[in-house]
């Protein structure tokens, strides 16, 4: 078995753990680490791209390289965004799966400053 | 190599797609460094300039009849990243850039900057925040790469999102996190589809991709990815559960917004995908799975939104059941049929319309709980006789809904009726009729109520103004009706004609 084989594999388990993970565990953050699972397995396949594109005569191909670092940055903003959203919703309810009670709640006003 | 650099040289009026997007950044830009009550001034000067730049895109597409094009630093493609605007773009530009002033200026009663105070918050993030989502759907609307569009994406979603949740109660925020994780199952998802079409063939611009791609394993595997990953931000049944907390608890300028162009957003690039990347796939079985999860949204929709008893709801509800119609195009307007012109231009013209009326709805939905202090619809007793310009602007949005002439929801759908029958593809004419009839059940459901004589205690008559800028955006969805047969015309410039067949 290849290298590249072997890692494309291991991206696809990635890929198969987070899923299964973002399905079945209603924890946000454990949703959250799933997603950066997943993202992990997306950047290992763009990876092997490289290499592959390394294989017809470059050096290794830069194009996936500048992708998985823009992939990444936007990976690393997501979860920023998420944990502050569980973390606000934390201090204000004291727990964090979120429940939306679609039917309940006062009418949005619009900004309550 | 000589044929691509052809190909891809800018068209005239190229630097005019560069200043739609550029035009809003600066404005984020300069909100975050004067901050304050500046960055309401410079959102409301953008954009109106905004709705002039995108008029001169469109103006500039209709003269010249070929899609604008235009080599980000002069680099062709693959190396460099190509803007391109066609038909369904341009209409999408203006759409966006009118719905979003019509936002702003709603909007500025509810996140004035207070007097004696330098700096607040929420005013702040919200004026950020909805240049930000204008920015946002401009780059998605003008992007030719996979891999730009998919920063589109993700731009879009990191600002939609905090505008659910702007006044911090516990249930905005439980539901702002919900639509984060579905939106980021959904990037993540078309990630995965990119980079496998990347790998297959070493180029992510659409056009490219377009004359290389051939139906392979690789090929299926990376279209249903990306699909999939959309249509968890398109909130397309069944995946559309985080769509009504989201967008009935964020501020009305907001919900505005996130239904009438933030889903449309997604929708445009599955249609960029089966129809200007993978137009020579066979696509029968995908294009009807697509239709057969519109038409069980339009149905789920609809009945779900007979059952709510909150005006934001009902109205949420109504817009997972009317995106269910924009998939209807997918089966019709597909290959070289005498149809499928047909079918394109009312799945277009489906998504202008309800972008024009679902917006008029929000923003009077809001003035009405502003109003009322209140949005149950069993109290809405009398809200008519109060505020009749109001009402008749969410009555004028429900006419577009439910397909009534004159209204622009009329043609969409009778385009979209005509196409089924010619293809002799009978069951989504039927959805379409059933659709028509429980929409006309749930505006009735508010209407009823709200036109009765009864009198009616306001916390506050609305502002005159707020109420117009809902009537302008009902009464353009009312005379889309009126389109020109040059309209139609103009929305098939840079149409991918027949299976096969390129631009």
């Amino acid at each position: 078995m290849s290298a590249a084989t072997l890692a494309g594999l291991i991206g696809a388990a990635l890929v198969g753990l987070g899923l299964y993970g973002l399905i079945t565990n209603p924890q946000p953050l454990r949703k959250i680490l799933a997603f950066n699972l997943i993202g992990s397995g997306v950047f290992l396949l763009f990876g092997i791209i490289a290499r592959k594109g390394a294989a017809a005569g470059f050096v290794a191909d830069p194009v996936p390289q500048a992708m998985v670092i823009t992939g990444i940055v936007v990976a690393f903003s997501a979860s920023a965004l998420a944990i502050a959203l569980v973390l606000r919703l934390f201090q204000e309810t004291g727990r964090v799966t979120p429940r939306p009670d679609a039917s309940a709640g006062p009418p949005a006003n619009g900004a309550d400053t | 190599m000589h044929v691509t650099a052809l190909a891809f040289a800018a068209t005239a009026g190229g630097f005019l797609l560069v200043l739609a997007i550029v035009l809003p950044v600066a404005g984020i830009l300069l909100s975050l460094v004067l901050g304050g009550r500046h960055a309401e001034r410079i959102a409301l000067v953008l954009m109106p300039a905004g709705v002039g730049v995108v008029i001169a895109i469109a103006v500039l597409l209709w003269r010249s009849g070929k899609p604008l094009l235009y080599g980000l630093g002069g680099l062709p493609p693959p190396l460099g990243i190509a803007l391109r605007a066609d038909g369904f773009s341009a209409v999408m530009l203006v759409t966006a850039a009118m719905v979003i002033s019509a936002a702003g200026f709603f909007a500025r009663a509810n996140f004035g900057t207070p007097q004696g105070v330098t700096e607040a918050r929420a005013p702040l993030a919200f004026w950020i925040l909805l240049q930000a989502v204008w920015a946002a759907l401009n780059i998605v609307f003008l992007g030719g790469d996979l891999f730009n569009l998919y920063v589109a994406l993700e731009l879009l979603t990191f600002a939609a999102v905090p505008l659910v949740c702007l006044d911090g109660r516990p249930e905005t925020l439980a539901a702002a996190l919900r639509y984060l994780l579905f939106a980021l199952f959904g990037s993540v998802f078309y990630l995965l589809g990119a980079a496998l079409l990347y790998g297959a063939y070493g180029t992510l611009d659409i056009v490219l991709l377009a004359a290389r791609i051939h139906a392979e394993p690789a090929v299926w595997v990376a279209a249903g990815l990306m699909t999939a990953g959309l249509l968890a931000k398109t909130a397309l049944f069944p995946l559309h559960l985080w769509l009504p907390p989201a967008h009935a608890n964020a501020p009305a300028a907001g919900s505005a917004v996130l239904s009438a162009l933030v889903v449309k957003a997604s929708f445009f690039l599955i249609v960029r995908l089966w129809f200007n990347v993978l137009p020579t796939l066979p696509h029968e079985t995908a294009s009807a799975i697509l239709a057969a999860l519109g038409s069980a949204a339009i149905l789920f929709g609809s009945v779900l939104a007979l059952r709510q008893e909150r005006l934001k709801l009902l109205i949420a509800y109504s817009t997972v059941a009317q995106i269910g119609y924009l998939f209807l195009m997918f089966p019709l307007a597909a290959g070289a049929h005498p149809w499928a012109a047909d079918a394109w231009s009312g799945g277009l013209l489906q998504t202008l319309s309800h972008a024009f009326a679902k917006a008029a709805m929000f923003l009077a939905a809001g003035l009405i709980a502003e109003s009322l202090g209140h949005d149950r619809i069993a109290d809405l007793r009398g809200v008519g006789p109060a505020m009749p310009m109001t009402v008749f602007a969410f009555g004028l949005g429900g006419l577009s809904l439910m397909g009534l002439p004159p209204s622009s929801g009329f043609a969409a759908k009778w385009l979209l009726l005509k196409a089924s029958v010619e293809a002799g593809q009978w069951p989504w004419a039927v959805v379409m009729l059933a659709g028509g009839l429980l929409a006309g059940g749930y505006i009735y459901r508010v209407l009823a109520p709200a036109l009765s004589s009864e009198g009616v205690h306001l916390k506050a008559p609305p502002q005159r103004s707020r109420e117009g800028v809902a009537l302008v955006l009902a009464l353009v969805a009312v005379l889309l009706g009126f389109a020109p047969p040059a309209f139609f015309e103009f929305l098939q410039i840079g149409r991918v004609a027949a299976i096969g067949g390129l631009p």
